[in-house]
């Protein structure tokens, strides 16, 4: 995850207006950039902390890692302090085909997992990374309504397959 | 100010290792139920300064129970599971007996409300249908209608409390109103504006006004304008158009669970997945088409989890119950502050 100077670098339009506002904010900001930058390693902490939890999650379909598959990637995942020890964890995933019911099933299997292994108070979000999926919209929705997952999990053949997803490698 | 106006009289872990999803009190005040994620209903008394469990119903359902909901004259509790079912438990001095299990939902059944009347019960669920039901004298349940005028998951059906009226939120973002033709029920209109899941819906003491509460981060404030109403509100044939005169946005960072209005005080409390309860009151001097709400209590962190559902006590004035995804429940003391 970039840190907030490096992306406005990447961002800007290299104007001299741009420059000059942004040289301002460093000089202003300067005795506080210490804890900004300890914040940001935090951050930068927690989204390795949870890319090690999502990544050996299993394809529903392949024998393969969601990490082999490329459908989540380090840079997948962004972490932003919301509070007192409270991170929200925001996660854009890759499905390998475009297949609804696939989407959904990996979006609960994020999701199941994350709740069950990540130790640090959190708020989640997941989301099919744009431009992935025709209905992207319709399995964002669903996959972040806490009470469609709830139900799903209620449900002995869905949750054996999460169950198999989320299972820890040996 | 803001938070010293709410405080918190008890915590209580209601549905331990599971979630708390919903509470409501009885019709007089006394007992509390609670269910959740455990399959379970439980039925909270204080004894003292304490709130004991007086009962657990935990033989009804095989799944999660989303919501509960007392009847009238208090001798009944209907519960909605996502097993399909729909229980209807009989109180028997302390004791509770299931009278009879409504079926016929294809999937989830989100929510369950009484009627005034008592002989009528609306159910909704994931398979986008609201049911209307009758009961007759024989404790005997009938299918009356069912309405199919939702696009999406039907979250949240509540009656109004004076007319036969009837109001559905649904994940298709909206809310829909239904009244009674000739033997039937139908939609006579559809309130449109929420950008997401309506979850829930409140109507005030009078109800002239609806709350409905969103995943949008927003709640809406509705009112009933009838046919040759002074304010040139347009209204199609007899009915009556509902339009939003309020919306408050800005004040919750995430999903808005629930929303109630006191019927005694009218405040209004919501329960939001940011873990906090908020509490807003009108103004004074506000006018009725363009009302204004002011923030008067934010407790942050009023459960270490997501709020799901707020529940003001009918008989006692500003006393209110919340539980959460943590599986606790807590009772809490609101006081008007003095400038409001």
């Amino acid at each position: 995850m970039l840190s907030l100077g490096l992306l406005w670098r990447a961002l800007s339009s290299g104007g001299h207006e741009a420059r000059e506002k942004e040289d301002d904010q460093q000089a202003h900001h300067r005795p506080e950039a210490p804890s900004r930058t300890a914040a940001a390693a935090m951050e930068q902490e927690r989204a390795l902390e949870v890319y090690d939890i999502i990544r050996t999650i299993r394809d529903p379909e392949k024998p393969n890692t969601l990490e082999e598959l490329d459908v989540v990637t380090e840079s997948c995942v962004e972490v932003h302090e919301i509070g007192e020890d409270e991170y929200l964890v925001t996660i854009r995933f890759t499905p390998t085909v475009p297949h609804c019911s696939l989407a959904t099933l990996i979006g609960l299997c994020l999701r199941i997992k994350l709740q069950r292994c990540l130790p640090f108070k959190h708020k989640l979000e997941i989301y099919i990374s744009e431009g992935a999926h025709s209905t992207e919209e319709d399995i964002n929705k669903q996959i972040n309504d806490k009470e469609r997952v709830a139900a799903a999990m209620e449900n002995p053949h869905l949750r054996e397959i999460v169950e198999q997803c989320v299972l820890d490698p040996d | 100010m803001m938070k010293d106006s709410l405080t918190l009289l008890s915590r209580i872990p209601a549905h331990p290792d599971s979630r708390c999803w919903f509470l409501a009190w009885n019709p007089t005040g006394s007992l509390l139920a609670s269910c959740g994620g455990d399959c379970s209903i439980r039925i909270w008394g204080k004894e003292g300064d304490t709130w004991v469990c007086k009962s657990v119903l935990g033989e009804g359902h095989q799944r999660t129970i989303r919501k509960v909901a007392w009847s009238p004259c208090g001798n009944y509790l209907a519960s909605a599971s996502f097993d399909a079912t729909t229980c209807i438990w009989k109180k028997n001095h302390e004791d509770f007996e299931c009278a009879a299990t409504l079926e016929g939902h294809e999937n989830e059944v989100k929510s369950v409300s009484w009627a005034p009347s008592g002989s009528l019960l609306a159910t909704c669920s994931r398979d986008k249908t609201v049911w209307v039901w009758e009961v007759d004298e024989e404790d005997e349940y009938e299918c009356m209608s069912v309405l199919n005028s939702h696009t999406q998951d039907v979250k949240h059906v509540v009656w109004h409390p004076n007319q036969e009226l009837l109001a559905s939120a649904s994940y298709d973002d909206t809310v829909k109103l239904y009244r009674e033709e000739e033997d039937d029920w139908v939609c006579f209109t559809t309130l449109e504006g929420h950008e997401s899941t309506v979850w829930s819906l409140a109507f005030d003491h009078s109800g002239e006004r609806l709350a409905s509460c969103s995943d949008d981060k927003t709640v809406r404030i509705w009112r009933q304008y009838k046919p040759g109403n002074e304010q040139g509100v347009v209204c199609n044939g007899t009915d009556p158009t509902w339009k939003c005169i309020c919306t408050l946005s800005g004040f919750h960072t995430r999903t808005i669970y629930d929303v109630a209005w006191c019927q005694l005080t009218g405040a209004l409390a919501t329960a939001c997945g940011d873990d906090a309860i908020r509490i807003f009151e009108e103004e004074l001097h506000s006018d009725p088409h363009q009302p204004t709400f002011t923030l008067t209590v934010h407790m942050a962190r009023a459960h270490s989890q997501d709020v799901n559902c707020v529940a003001w006590n009918p008989k006692e004035p500003g006393l209110l119950a919340s539980c959460s995804d943590d599986g606790e429940m807590a009772f809490w003391k609101y006081q008007r502050p003095e400038v409001c």
